[in-house]
């Protein structure tokens, strides 16, 4: 009935919040400090220096949604297959972690990959040297990879259970082996799960800063770090806003290419 | 039975993303009528009544009320109350809020509205219903409260959208003829809207038959099951058979190379016209009494007749007939003049 | 079998990884020594110093001050939202649709910088208001998120047998509608609450004048180096967020169970 003016207070809510910051944030990537037209700020960017940067943040961003993928079809898979008291129990302490306060998550693995942490000590103690663990490039990899694989498995566990199990019955039924029915049937089947699982690990991992500056150290720079440091301690508010419009062009490249595989545009989802 | 209009609908047109929804609907409703709006799909029924109910604007035409103009007052304005198709009962509630929700709004009193609930219950036959949840209910429970929930507030006019849609066809049979009751009981008009023309038969004292959002015919239910106006009131009601025919002039009619008495005037003299004839009304008679001859093509049992298809050369005849003759026989067939019924052709679009 | 025993071993090494980090946190913050390689004795005294540290306890009222105030905020709006949209039409369905994933879909980098650019145009003063109001708008979407399907869901003609019978629009919203999506209100509510709790990128972008909720104080803590205070407070946080999604689970399947049977 006429009742959708009641929305009209979150449409205002909307583009004073959500679109005109975003507007601002173009604007400000155009101009400089005086308000006029530029596209230095872009030009800035590419140099060796700062593609450098990106060029490490997507090496990055593919690498963990790889590991994350490889390591957690498997995962979704075993889970699925459980009887559906213990496989939602099993997801629920999948997800667990993914609730758990996402700092202290990546703080915890300070503790483990520190020069006094558990491992190094543990290394230690069976008389090894301890290992530069921490700092680098591994072990902001690894953070990446024990924050966003819940949000891999997830999804494709959500699509894996909602395969008809007749479809997987007529194609044993036609003699194909384990093998085949995986990679025939089940396989294409759970690649709207395995498209959003990919969306929802690749774009977070490309935006990092916290991942990066904890287990990174304070001179790791990956995109995100860049963007931070731009607003907060540079003060180039313009440079920094031109770094976060390439980073949603980046974005919004890799949700085009994913969405062209999903034409269903159901993907998995979060529940 | 009064004569007054209690809902009279002018000039009533609704269009719909481009879509002529309803063309030119002019309807009047009399006091205490049980009238029907009779239809396939889409032809309109719905959104006259939805009209009607205040839930769809007219986008030209007037709905008058008791004489008074209340086309745009909201539904929540009107004395006029609706059972809707999936009966719409809140499933938060149970059966005696829901039957009491429109009493609470009109703010009456708490032993009122608990005595009037009470009474609607027994009415429909749910005595002692009132705390049981919704969900708990079997349909035919559901419709009725349903029911209840919108009589309780003694609307002059009560709507109802196919209501029995979802019911067994026991159940319906049994509904039917609950409602029909109850419509003689409580007093009050009642439009109702179905695509089942038995249904429409059984229950209307008016039936208004709708085709493509325009009216085809309004009657008693006799006179649109004998006297169709059109091939399309005539296919939708009952069964028939539809023969090109000329009508010479009055009374006399020519059809299947034969001509007939009959009991229609009024057209022109050598009139192109349509004949319509019951299955029923056609008697089975040896092939040489018969005006009209054919042959035994198929045979079905339908309980209450038999169906038989008798092919004429140029007509395939229905006939519904107690008696029985066998797959390629010869047959004849004899009518009288009052059954069958001429109607002007309708121009095919 | 093998293929069974491969399985168990990876399910176990996956859910290893997983927990490890965690447990370990669990486990030193009873550790009476600050080191993390050595186990001195079972002591609770860092989840006192938790407490007696002004530092953690000022930022666990932000957060939950915060919390509270933009779930209660978020719902609202959010449901009204949600309401509102359900009875669009199509076009302007999806346009407001599209622009309100915007905040789920971008990083949230990029919305805490435009919430930033926002304040700083707007003039406001970085702290608890604009915090708040960062907080509220990215809570929203999740809110229409857990509304939006129970309204899809209902009967449509549910209002208007309200109205038929009598109730004015607003009173049909108050008495059927709202009772009927209230499953999805909820939900929304304690999704929005969580989300609030544990967000790092937007606050820290846009708060100030001492402002700090919990997660900024365990980075720049973090940053500094190890403390075991943070250790206790991973502990109770992990309990926490434990019962919250508890709660929130039995909610998802008592519903999907109610709908099974109806």
């Amino acid at each position: 009935m006429k009742l959708k003016w009641i929305s009209y207070p979150y449409v205002f809510w909307m583009i004073l919040f959500i679109v005109i910051p975003l507007m601002l944030v173009l604007v400000f990537s155009f101009t400089t400090g005086n308000l006029s037209f530029t596209l230095e700020n872009f030009q800035k960017f590419f140099q060796p220096l700062y593609l450098k940067v990106l060029g490490k943040s997507v090496d990055l961003a593919l690498k963990s949604t790889l590991a994350c993928l490889i390591l957690g079809y498997p995962i979704a898979m075993i889970i699925s297959k459980e009887s559906i008291k213990k496989r939602n129990a099993m997801i629920l302490l999948f997800v667990l972690p993914m609730w758990m306060n996402f700092l202290l998550r990546t703080y915890a693995w300070m503790t483990l990959l520190g020069k006094n942490g558990v491992i190094n000590f543990l290394l230690t103690k069976m008389g090894f040297e301890p290992l530069n663990l921490l700092y680098n490039d591994s072990a902001v990899l690894m953070g990446m990879i024990y924050n966003f694989l819940p949000f891999m498995v997830l999804p494709i566990y959500s699509v894996l259970i909602k395969i008809d199990k007749s479809l997987i019955e007529a194609a044993e039924d036609l003699g194909a082996s384990k093998l085949e029915v995986f990679s025939k049937v089940i396989f294409p089947l759970s690649l709207p799960g395995v498209i959003s699982g990919i969306t929802m690990v690749f774009m977070p991992a490309l935006s990092t800063f916290v991942i990066s500056r904890l287990l990174g150290g304070g001179q790791y720079y990956l995109i995100g770090n860049l963007v931070e440091q731009q607003f907060l301690l540079a003060g180039d508010w313009n440079f920094g806003s031109a770094i976060s419009i390439i980073m949603m062009i980046f974005i919004l490249i890799a949700m085009i290419i994913t969405s062209k595989f999903d034409k269903d545009k159901e993907g998995g989802g979060l529940w | 039975m009064k004569n007054n209009k209690v809902i009279d609908l002018k000039n009533v047109n609704k269009e719909y993303n481009g879509v002529e929804v309803l063309k030119n609907i002019n309807l009047y409703v009399r006091e205490n009528e049980f009238l029907t709006l009779l239809g396939p799909s889409g032809c309109g029924k719905t959104t006259t009544l939805r009209i009607i109910g205040g839930f769809e604007q007219p986008t030209s035409g007037e709905v008058i009320f008791e004489g008074k103009n209340i086309t745009s007052i909201p539904p929540y304005e009107r004395q006029i109350n609706t059972v809707f198709q999936k009966y719409a009962l809140f499933p938060h509630m149970d059966v005696f809020d829901n039957v009491a929700f429109g009493l609470k709004i009109k703010k009456i009193h708490k032993s009122v509205i608990k005595e009037k609930v009470t009474s609607m219950l027994k009415m429909i036959n749910l005595e002692g219903f009132e705390n049981r949840s919704i969900d708990s209910l079997s349909g035919g429970q559901q419709q009725r409260v349903a029911i209840a929930r919108a009589l309780v507030n003694e609307p002059k006019v009560l709507l109802l959208d196919e209501p029995l849609g979802a019911l067994d066809l026991k159940l319906r049979k049994e509904m039917q003829i609950e409602l029909k009751n109850m419509q003689k009981r409580v007093g009050i008009t009642f439009i109702y809207v179905t695509h089942d023309q038995e249904e429409a038969l059984t229950m209307s004292d008016t039936i208004v038959v709708l085709d493509k959002g325009e009216i085809q015919q309004i009657g008693t239910p006799v006179d649109i099951y004998n006297e169709p106006k059109n091939a399309f009131v005539a296919k939708f009601i009952g069964e028939s058979n539809i023969i090109d025919g000329i009508m010479h002039e009055d009374f006399v009619v020519e059809f299947a190379g034969k001509t007939f008495e009959c009991v229609d005037k009024g057209f022109a003299d050598d009139e192109e016209i349509d004949v319509v004839i019951r299955p029923e009304d056609l008697n089975i008679v040896t092939a040489d009494e018969g005006m009209l001859k054919g042959i035994v093509k198929s045979v079905t049992f339908k309980g209450v007749h038999y169906e038989m298809i008798v092919d004429s050369g140029d007509f395939q005849w229905k006939v519904h007939s107690t008696i029985m003759k066998p797959v390629n026989t010869e047959i004849g067939m004899s009518i009288i003049p009052e059954n069958i019924h001429v109607m002007k052709k309708v121009r095919k679009k | 079998m093998v293929n069974k025993f491969v399985k168990r071993l990876y399910t176990t090494l996956i859910f290893l990884f997983l927990y490890a980090p965690i447990i370990i946190l669990i486990v030193f913050s009873f550790n009476s020594s600050k080191s993390r390689g050595t186990w001195d004795s079972f002591t609770f005294k860092w989840y006192i110093e938790l407490f007696k540290n002004q530092e953690i306890m000022k930022s666990l009222y932000y957060t939950i001050i915060i919390a509270v105030l933009s779930a209660a905020i978020s719902t609202a709006i959010g449901t009204f939202a949600a309401i509102g949209i359900y009875n669009m039409n199509y076009f302007g369905k999806k346009v407001v649709l599209n622009l309100n994933y915007l905040p789920v879909l971008n990083p949230d980098i990029v919305t805490a910088i435009s919430l930033m650019t926002l304040f700083r145009f707007m003039n406001l003063e970085l702290g608890f208001l604009s915090m708040l109001l960062s907080h509220i708008t990215f809570c929203i979407p999740y809110v229409i998120l857990s509304v939006l399907p129970k309204l899809k869901q209902m009967n449509k003609h549910l209002a208007e047998a309200a109205m038929d019978l009598g109730a004015t629009p607003f009173y049909a919203l108050r008495k059927v509608i709202i009772p009927e999506i209230m499953p999805g209100i909820i939900t929304g509510a304690l999704m929005a609450f969580t989300l609030s709790i544990d967000d790092f990128v937007i606050s820290f972008f846009n708060t100030g004048s001492g402002v700090t909720n919990l997660s900024i104080t365990v980075y720049s803590m973090a940053r500094r180096g190890i403390k075991p205070e943070i250790n206790a407070l991973s502990s109770l946080m992990f309990i926490t967020v434990l019962v919250l999604l508890l709660i929130i689970n039995n909610r998802t399947s008592k519903d999907i169970e109610r709908r099974g049977e109806a």
